[in-house]
């Protein structure tokens, strides 16, 4: 009776060490490649280190995240709106996870753009619920079985919404304001261009404008007095930076490159870019500047900007244009074009599947989308002229499936 | 190292040419992998390399390197790689407190020479960030010029170069850019490899078409030999497919 539950017990614990050390050797690899900062997760596909931007859309739009060390460019569509509240998507999920923030502008003090950030969503149960309401809604449609192009019944529905399968960021609600309990707990560090560089201050001539060599300064002596450089001591946790610039590039910057096409300082742009993202590549810090680049006359000067950015994104409004009133877009608010996606240790860049994509700016939420044209059943586009054709279109594309309806005239 | 770019160029690591100035170019696509197949052609090779880095970290070419079957670290320790991170070095320039741009613009393009001495082969990352830094075209094309002079001829050694071209064609003769850096090294290089994006748009299938333009050493009594052939490529996560036009494994 002894010996068998002994031997049990022998194998046991001979499994177990065997257990133990394989699982242990499979966490350590993990476990040695994760640097636990609230708020990242490495990437699916090179396993950089990555952040959200805030819209989890987005994030699924530019291949997972943001990767830590990389800089996000954001073309403004005309009137800053949609760009304005993508820089605050990406604070306030900051403030969210905890990361330290640094804000600079010229135009807004940066403490204004602090003021306005989205309230985080943090109950879990809302959003589930809302996707299996949707799932419903679609069931009874899908049951009615097609009587007349029936090779379409199994074509996949398709998805215009875009996510990921696991949950990344947070949601917010652009309707409320955050609290400022939440905002007082980060810390952050502010750069508002007048404060800094006082007006009519020389500039003498050098790689760049004042403007931008004191923010390329205020932003390296923040990275090394909170060592986001990793030279602090392992003991101090980790943190990221988050640094958010506000329409860089515009007048109020010190620069020409918005008033001529061929401007007498033109590198300095660039240049600043340039400093910034070896500043980037060196730290634990994530970047988004968005850049008006409707005023930028010169479209060379925009594609050298594009290429110094990892990520580059534009939005393109509908506001005050013809295509607001186009039926086409009369869901969307806006364009987006993904104009770049960074190559991250790795030969192949991050390859999607549509660039078709289209933004709206839901009540609470800003949302981007596939551009998925429904087929078209309304009677207005009907191409026959004549009346009755186009009511017995009409009734067709009711009737379509259902087949058991009154009236029938369908006469092929 | 693409076994298929090989057989294209007709090389080999173990037949590997001489003089060469390799030109790569690209205009709305992304050559990057072009690099990153000279790089570690070369060091297959067991070719010395001098390798300098503009637009991106070391770390970066180590991973894709690694994922190519070469490793930068140890090359780099055993002395056959050579790696200057431009990126780490322009921000001590950038931020200096008196900065005084016609030293330092030298400074900077003459910092690789004394390193080339002992050197043989020369790849180089996106020069096209140089104009960004306010470089001017002139200045580049001299860099250029020096390095095929001191590496191709002095040396024996080869010479790759990265540009990366305006998005936008631009016509305009007065206009300092890209193009013009461009058309005057293409006139300098012996072998110019001109990466575009499709014409007719995006596709996930294929990625891109390769141009090469071969100019032949021959005597000027049969005239300028020079070849050109057009392939169109996918990258994939190890490696690219070049195929000719319209042969893609997606649409047969």
């Amino acid at each position: 009776m002894a010996a068998p539950s002994n031997n049990i017990s022998k194998s046991r614990a001979e499994q177990k060490p065997r257990l133990a050390c394989n699982t242990t050797t499979f966490q350590k690899k993990s476990r040695s490649k994760l640097v636990s900062i609230p708020g990242t997760r490495p990437s699916v596909q090179n396993g950089q280190l990555i952040v959200s931007t805030g819209v989890t859309s987005l994030d699924y739009v530019i291949g997972g995240g943001l990767a830590v060390g990389t800089l996000l460019l954001i073309e403004e569509d005309k009137y800053d709106s949609y760009s304005r509240m993508l820089l605050k998507y990406f604070l306030a999920e900051g403030v969210v996870c905890g990361h330290n923030l640094f804000i600079a502008s010229a135009r807004n003090h940066p403490d204004e753009i602090l003021q306005e950030l989205p309230a985080p969503i943090l109950d879990e149960i809302v959003s589930p619920r809302g996707k299996e309401g949707q799932a419903e809604l679609c069931d009874p449609e899908s049951q009615n079985s097609m009587k007349i192009a029936w090779r379409y019944q199994n074509l996949p529905k398709v998805q215009t919404a875009l996510a990921s399968s696991s949950r990344f960021g947070h949601y917010y609600d652009v309707s409320k304001t955050m609290d400022t309990e939440i905002r007082q707990a980060t810390k952050f560090n502010t750069f508002f261009l007048p404060d800094e560089v006082p007006l009519g201050s020389a500039t003498e001539s050098s790689w760049m404008n004042a403007g931008y060599r004191a923010l390329l300064r205020s932003i390296q002596s923040v990275i090394c007095r909170e060592g986001f450089d990793g030279s602090s001591p392992q003991s101090k946790s980790r943190n990221v930076l988050r640094i958010g610039v506000h329409s860089l590039g515009s007048a109020l910057w010190g620069e020409d490159i918005c008033c001529k096409e061929s401007p007498s300082d033109a590198s300095s742009l660039t240049t600043f870019l340039y400093g910034l993202r070896a500043l980037l590549r060196s730290s634990l810090s994530v970047a988004m500047v968005t850049v008006p680049s409707h005023l930028i006359q010169n479209r060379v000067i925009m594609g050298r900007v594009t290429k110094l950015c990892d990520t580059a994104i534009t939005l393109e409004s509908f506001r005050g244009l013809e295509s607001e009133t186009n039926p086409l877009y009369k869901d969307y608010h806006g364009l987006l074009h993904v104009k770049q996606l960074p190559h991250l240790n790795c030969l192949v860049c991050e390859v999607p599947d549509t660039k078709d994509l289209a933004f709206k700016l839901k009540r609470k939420q800003f949302t981007i989308e596939r551009l998925h044209l429904p087929p078209d059943l309304s009677d207005t586009v009907s191409r026959l002229s004549k009346p009755d054709l186009a009511e017995s279109a009409k009734l067709l594309s009711v009737g379509c499936g259902s087949t058991a309806m009154g009236k029938k005239h369908l006469d092929f | 190292m693409f076994s298929e770019l090989n057989s294209i160029l007709n090389t080999s690591p173990e037949n590997c040419p001489q003089g060469e100035f390799t030109l790569v170019s690209d205009r709305k696509a992304d050559a990057s992998f072009l690099i990153h197949h000279f790089l570690s052609f070369y060091l297959r090779a067991g070719c010395k390399v001098c390798f300098l880095g503009l637009v991106q970290s070391f770390s970066h070419y180590s991973a894709v390197s690694q994922r190519l079957g070469v490793s930068l670290t140890q090359a780099r320790e055993k002395g056959q790689l050579v790696f200057l991170e431009g990126l780490k070095g322009a921000l001590g320039v950038l931020l200096e407190e008196e900065p005084s741009p016609g030293t330092h613009m030298l400074g900077f393009l003459r910092s690789p020479r004394s390193d080339l001495r002992e050197l043989f082969e020369f790849v180089r990352a996106s020069s096209t960030v140089l104009l960004s830094l306010g470089v001017r075209v002139g200045a580049v094309v001299d860099f250029a010029h020096y390095c095929r002079a001191f590496v191709c001829s002095k040396l024996q050694g080869n010479m790759v170069m990265l540009i990366r071209g305006e998005d936008e064609e631009e016509e305009e003769c007065d206009e300092e850019g890209a193009e013009w850096l461009l058309r005057a090294l293409t006139h300098q290089c012996s072998l110019a490899l001109r990466v575009q994006g499709l014409p007719t748009g995006y596709c996930r299938d294929i990625h891109g078409q390769m141009e090469v333009f071969w100019r032949g050493h021959g005597s000027s009594v049969t005239g300028p030999q020079t070849q050109q052939k057009l392939f169109q490529y996918k990258v994939h996560d190890k490696g690219v497919s070049f195929f000719a036009r319209g042969t893609s494994s997606a649409v047969l």
